[in-house]
Order: C-alpha cells, then sequence, then structure tokens
C-alpha cells in the first residue's frame, strides 16, 4: 500500500488543502515571528483571546483551596508513569485487549498513519470523521487519508475553521485563536457549501449562528459516518479505558455513531489507575477552557454491545516520545496533558501566535517538546529553544509542574552542543555568547532579576535603552532585535504576573 | 524484524536505564489522598447553583411529583416528540404515555435519523457532582445508550439527591464499579457548548442544547 500519490495533480482533493510545505521546513523561530508579527488583525484576535482566558483561569484555579496539591499530585502521577512506562503499557495493552478493543503500535508517523489507511480500507468507507486530536496532527494523518483516497472531516468547530479556511491550527486547544468572529464568518460563507451542508442565507457573525452553521453543517457527516477517529486525552493501565475531554458534543458523536473508531494514542497518555483521573478531570478542565468542568467526558472500556461503535482499535504512538524519554530532565515535557495554560500565559505567544513555531505543538510546551520529539536537525527545531524570555509564567501555571524554563535553558545547551559539534562550522555566535552568559541562562531567576533591572533602566535611562531588542541577552537577543519591543516602563510581564496570582502560583521558584 | 511493539518497548526500557528501583509506587510516592469527600456544607444546594451556572434549567422536586415535573419539562422545552429509555422508571413513563407527547421506543433500537427527528429525552443518571455541576450517566437501561442523550437536541435528567456527591474524587470512587463492569461513562456539564471563537462560551453546538435537571429529594 502506498500513500505517495499525495500532490498529484490529477487527483482532484476530497478535503480543503492545506497551506503548502511541511511544518518541520518552516523558517527559524526569529523569521516566522517577524512574518506573523506584521498580521495586525492576529494580534488584536489572540491578546483578545489570551486575555480572557487568563482572567477566567484565574478565578476558576482560585477556587479550589488545594489547587497546588492538585499540581503535586499530577506532576507526582505522571512521573510515575513516565518512569515506568513500559510496565503500564503492557498492562494497558493487557486490558484493552481484554476489553474487547485491538491493540496496534505504531513507531513512528508513518507507521501510524499505514496502520490507520489500512483499518479504514478494511471497512471499505472512504471518508472519517474526526475528532480533535493533537496525535493525529503530529502524525499528519489527515493529508495521508487524502492521498489514500480518504476524505477526513474535522468536526471540532475550531479545527473545522482551521479546515474550510485552508490554514494550520496556531494553539494546541483552540486551533483558530488566530481567527476573529468576522474571518469565521466569511470562512464558512465561501467554503461551507463545497464541501457539504451550506451555512444559513445571511448568516452574521454572532458566534451562536456561527456555532449553529457547524452544527447543521456537520450533522448529516455525523449521522452517515462509519468510521470515526480519536485521539484520547488519557488511557487508565488498570482498566484498558479511553478518555476524551470536549466541550461541543462532537466528539461523543463520533464515539458513538459509526461502526468503527480508531483512536490514536501517545504512548504517554497512559495514567496507571482510573482513580489517578480524579486528579487530572479536576486539573485539566479549569485549566484549559477555565471551566469548573468540560461539557463533555467520555470514558469507554472497548466496545459495549448495542452502544455506539462496535469496532474498536487503539493505536499507540512513540513517534519520538522514547527520543524525549531519553533524557532524565527534558523528561518532564512528556507530564504534558496538553491543557494550553501556558500557551494562553505566555507574552511571547501573545504577540507571535502559533504559526511562528513551525510545529503543532507551539507556545512553550512547543519550545521544549518539539526539539525533543523531532531533535534538532531542522533549522525550526533548532531555535524553538530561543522563543521565549524565561519569564517563568508558564512554569506557574502548568496544572502538572513541568519546569518549562529550566527545560528551555537546557535545551539551549544542547543546540549549541550539536551545532559546535557540526564540522566544518563556525562557532555559532550563540556558543560564545552561552560561554560568557551561562551564569545568567543557568537560571531562570536571574535572567528575571536581569529583566526587572531592565525595567528600572526602562525608567530611568528613558530612550537610550528603550527597548528590550538592545540587551545582550544570550540568544534571546537574536529574536527581540526583531521585535525591537518597547521597554514596558513600569513592570515587566512577569512582575505583574507576581502581584497579581498569588493563589495560584507554586511559589517554589 | 521485530515488531514495533517490542522495539517501542525495548526504546522505553533502554531510555529509562537510570531508573533502578523497579516497583513504581516506592520510586515515586504520590502524595494525594484519593476518594477524599470534599468539605461543603450543602451539597444539593451547591450541585444546582453549579448546573444553573452552566445555563441549564434545574427544579429540586419530591421524589412523588417527579412524574409531573418530567412532563411540565418536557413541555417547557417546547418538544413534541420523546424517546425514552427502555428501563426508565415505571411512573416516569406512564405520566409521559398519558401526556399527549408522542412517545418512541427504543426497542428495537431506532435509526441514527429516526433519532435525529426525535425533539427530547427522559434518563435517569448514575452520579451528581455538586462542586463541578456535573451529572455522569453510565448509560444503564434507565438511562439509554449513548446516541439517546446525544443526538435529540434536549434532555431533562432526574438526579436523586442520594446520588449527589462532593467532588469529582468520589464521583470517580463510585464510578469504578460501573467501568469495572465495563459500562462507558458520558460527563456532562451544562448545554454543550464551544469556547472556539474568540475563547467565549457559547451554548449550542452538537450535543443537547437545551438542558433540564431535575433533582428528586
Ligand atoms: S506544558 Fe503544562 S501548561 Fe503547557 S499545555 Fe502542557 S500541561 Fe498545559
Amino acid at each position: 500500500m502506498t500513500t505517495t500519490n499525495l500532490g498529484m495533480p490529477t487527483r482532484v482533493r476530497l478535503t480543503p488543502a492545506p497551506p503548502e510545505g511541511a511544518l518541520i521546513d518552516s523558517p527559524p523561530f526569529p523569521q516566522a515571528a517577524i512574518r506573523e508579527l506584521g498580521k495586525d488583525t492576529q494580534r488584536a484576535n489572540l491578546r483578545h483571546a489570551t486575555h480572557t482566558i487568563r482572567t477566567k483561569r484565574q478565578r476558576v484555579v482560585a477556587e479550589l483551596d488545594h489547587w497546588q496539591d492538585l499540581r503535586s499530585a499530577g506532576e507526582a502521577v505522571k512521573n510515575r508513569v513516565a518512569r515506568h512506562l513500559d510496565t503500564w503499557l503492557v498492562q494497558l495493552e493487557e486490558n484493552l485487549t481484554r476489553a474487547g478493543s485491538t491493540v496496534h503500535w505504531a513507531r513512528d508517523a508513518e507507521e501510524a498513519n499505514r496502520i490507520i489507511i489500512d483499518l479504514i480500507r478494511a471497512t471499505g468507507s472512504d471518508e472519517v470523521v474526526k475528532v480533535k486530536s493533537m496525535a493525529t496532527q503530529e502524525i499528519d494523518l489527515n493529508e495521508a487519508l487524502e492521498g489514500a483516497g480518504i476524505a477526513a472531516w474535522e468536526t471540532d468547530l475550531a479545527e473545522l475553521i482551521v479546515q474550510l479556511g485552508h490554514d494550520r491550527p496556531s494553539h494546541i486547544l483552540v486551533p483558530a485563536i488566530h481567527r476573529n468572529r468576522t474571518e469565521v464568518r466569511d470562512i464558512f460563507l465561501e467554503e461551507m457549501g463545497r464541501y457539504g451542508t451550506p451555512p444559513p442565507e445571511g448568516l452574521d457573525d454572532d458566534p451562536g449562528r456561527l456555532a449553529n452553521a457547524a452544527r447543521t453543517h456537520l450533522r448529516d457527516k455525523f449521522l452517515r459516518a462509519r468510521v470515526a477517529v480519536s485521539g484520547a486525552n488519557f488511557a487508565v493501565a488498570e482498566t484498558g479505558s479511553l478518555v476524551v475531554v470536549e466541550s461541543e458534543g462532537n466528539g461523543r458523536m463520533c464515539l458513538t455513531l459509526p461502526q468503527t473508531l480508531i483512536s490514536v494514542v501517545g504512548i504517554e497518555k497512559v495514567v496507571p489507575t482510573f482513580a489517578d483521573l480524579e486528579v487530572f478531570l479536576q486539573l485539566l478542565p479549569r485549566s484549559s477552557t477555565a471551566e469548573r468542568m468540560n461539557p463533555y467526558t467520555t470514558i469507554w472500556t472497548g466496545p459495549t454491545p448495542g452502544d455506539g461503535t462496535q469496532d474498536v482499535h487503539v493505536v499507540l504512538v512513540d513517534n519520538g516520545r522514547t527520543r524525549a524519554l531519553a533524557d532524565p530532565s527534558g523528561r518532564a515535557a512528556l507530564r504534558c496533558i496538553r491543557c494550553s495554560a501556558c500557551l494562553n500565559i505566555c507574552p511571547v505567544f501573545e504577540k507571535v501566535g502559533g504559526h511562528a513555531y513551525g510545529s503543532v505543538y507551539p507556545g512553550p510546551i512547543g519550545a521544549i517538546l518539539n526539539p525533543q520529539l523531532r531533535g534538532v536537525e531542522s533549522a525550526v527545531d533548532r531555535s524553538l529553544p530561543f522563543a521565549s524570555t524565561l519569564c517563568g509564567a508558564c512554569d506557574d501555571v502548568c496544572p502538572v509542574k513541568i519546569p518549562i524554563s529550566d527545560i528551555l535553558v537546557q535545551q539551549r545547551h544542547r543546540i549549541v552542543e550539536a551545532k559546535k559539534a557540526e564540522a566544518g562550522r563556525k562557532p555559532h555566535l550563540e556558543s560564545v555568547l552561552m560561554k560568557g552568559g551561562g551564569w545568567l541562562m543557568g537560571d531562570a531567576r536571574r535572567l528575571a532579576l536581569m529583566q526587572r533591572a531592565a525595567n528600572v533602566f526602562g525608567l530611568v535611562g528613558g530612550r537610550a535603552i528603550g527597548h528590550i531588542g538592545n540587551w545582550p541577552v544570550p540568544g534571546l537577543s537574536r529574536w527581540l532585535r526583531a521585535r525591537n519591543v518597547p521597554m514596558p516602563p513600569t513592570a515587566s510581564f512577569r512582575a505583574q504576573f507576581d502581584k497579581t496570582s498569588d493563589k495560584t502560583r507554586g511559589g517554589q521558584r | 524484524m521485530s515488531t514495533a511493539r517490542d522495539e517501542i518497548l525495548g526504546r522505553i526500557r533502554t531510555a529509562l536505564r537510570d531508573v533502578t528501583e523497579t516497583d513504581p509506587a516506592r520510586d515515586v510516592p504520590v502524595a494525594w489522598q484519593y476518594g477524599r469527600a470534599t468539605d461543603i456544607a450543602d451539597v444539593l444546594g451547591l450541585f444546582v447553583e453549579r448546573v444553573e451556572d452552566y445555563r441549564a434549567v434545574v427544579e429540586r422536586v419530591p421524589v412523588a411529583d417527579v412524574p409531573e415535573a418530567v412532563v411540565r419539562h418536557l413541555r417547557d422545552t417546547g418538544a413534541t416528540t420523546v424517546v425514552l429509555p427502555v428501563g426508565i422508571e415505571a411512573a416516569w413513563r406512564a405520566a409521559v404515555e398519558a401526556s399527549g407527547l408522542e412517545v418512541l421506543s427504543d426497542e428495537p433500537a431506532l435509526s441514527h435519523d429516526e433519532l435525529n427527528r426525535v425533539d427530547a429525552v427522559v434518563t435517569a443518571a448514575a452520579v451528581g457532582i455538586a462542586e463541578t455541576g456535573t451529572f455522569v450517566l453510565d448509560h444503564r437501561p434507565d438511562q439509554g445508550r449513548r446516541a439517546l442523550t446525544l443526538v435529540p437536541d434536549r434532555h431533562v435528567c432526574v438526579v436523586r439527591a442520594d446520588q449527589v456527591v462532593t467532588d469529582v474524587p468520589e464521583a470517580v470512587g463510585r464510578l469504578a464499579a460501573s467501568v469495572a463492569e465495563g459500562l462507558p461513562l458520558t460527563w456532562v456539564s451544562g448545554p454543550s457548548a464551544t469556547s472556539d471563537i474568540e475563547l467565549n462560551r457559547v451554548e449550542g453546538v452538537h450535543g443537547p442544547r437545551t438542558l433540564h435537571v431535575l433533582v428528586a429529594v
């Protein structure tokens, strides 16, 4: 079997074409950031959305007195998972199988896609409905399916906006966060009718009516679909259950109405026991959509006779996760539950948006995860650990306490070393700077001090050092120069954050 | 050639060479007391308040009045056709059947299209969670298969007072038995909603857009 007819000019596409080119070939972050900074509407949209969600998250997290205990529990459980991953996976496989699910293993994206295509072909179906899933984006499943003559329909509202908009996701939770309601309306009016039920006449940009248009558009697809593809937020080793956390009910439609369900699950998604869900079902909704609970969570344990999908498959995917696991200090990144709190709080993400990161995982988590999953061979992966001001806001909001800033600093060292090791290459500017500035980069706290000092100078020095871009901060200076950001006159983001968020903070910086 | 499974497990074992303690619990202690109730003075009161927060309609009803209340709430939603799960309480069924609403049975199972033409569904629940305003279905016969509470646009759900627990940990504890039986779970917190446009929550996408919760006391 083959997926190589992708991109052949003779084939009429089944689904809207995404932008040309592969993400891994994206330009390095500084260049991409300049490109993205030029998009004024996007910057306004991002600012609005991230500020909305920050306030809400803060409020809903402050409701729980034991939030810090929950975070520590989440951290510990996930460490227990990572440090004994083989044990849990063997157990998971056994219990999935016992429950009637069929388990497949995939070393990489290509193998995963091949397994999925074969499973779909065996059903005779030439289309699938999809629940939003980072794993399937990571393996670029939709394009592999398109190449195999299978149409993949995204059913999450934001994914639908991205798909119909010939666009790429820019956020792990709200992939269309860079779009505002008017843009969404325009995309729907332009594209929806080409791929199914058209939007109602005279559709305006009221979010409720836009959601309604998506409901009508997708209803036919749900009712006729014979195969669904999902991810999973958690996979319970003890019981062989999978968990999908969602809002709209598109997940429930996909998990319930078709005959066949194929769930693509990264191997780090396993949790040991059903009881462990009490920790994550508290941490995740409050950190992601800033709700006490998301509207819908489905937990299924194999097929249930007479209820929902009857042919249930689980594809366990490595695709670089074991590479990340092999680094004892970077391993913590595998704790990530993809809540997106670190993106929403990040002052860099807020300015440049997700497309600048050249990966399906943008923002702070992307900056540490991509180089671990994909290695540091590509220009974009080499640049990602430098896509941060090390302000530490992400460390404080992360529900599983991933020390993102510390890992960023380690990654920077790694990249500098990798560059040094390459024969025939002049030492990179960064490696020189890293030597001199090692003391500064060694600890996020020192950089925070530096930034505060910068702010003070900003106050007293006026125009002379009025731009952060002038600061000789190793590695960081390159892209900051690209931005030439005016120095915040009174308080850095981090200082602001320290003042306003005591209740939610770990306090163990 | 080794299988993908063996190779991945092998890679993991190689990656974890630094981990020498083989007992996961001893290697990484988890300082968390599982299954603990949260200290809440008025559990039912909070449940009602939190479900209402999601813009669901909530009413406390004495057990004896539930059949009448089910019919009243069905009418409030504007439904004219309603599907009842096979195992629903006989008294609720009798009241709905006597009400003049058109009642469909799911035995034999309705097709997707038939279900899509039904206005409403009435079900019981398995667990209610006060802190989060959630009810959980484990899809026993008084709740019906998952599609019943998904495709129709209006859902009237009756939660018994003794099913309402304080918080997520207690709920997970109660639901363990259902999962051990292999039952699927659906956790519902308000009507279907999305935050996908500008990160503002708007109600009403694919699941039931109108949700009424009766708390039988
Ligand atoms: S790194 Fe932490 S904050 Fe960021 S998405 Fe993952 S879990 Fe959430």
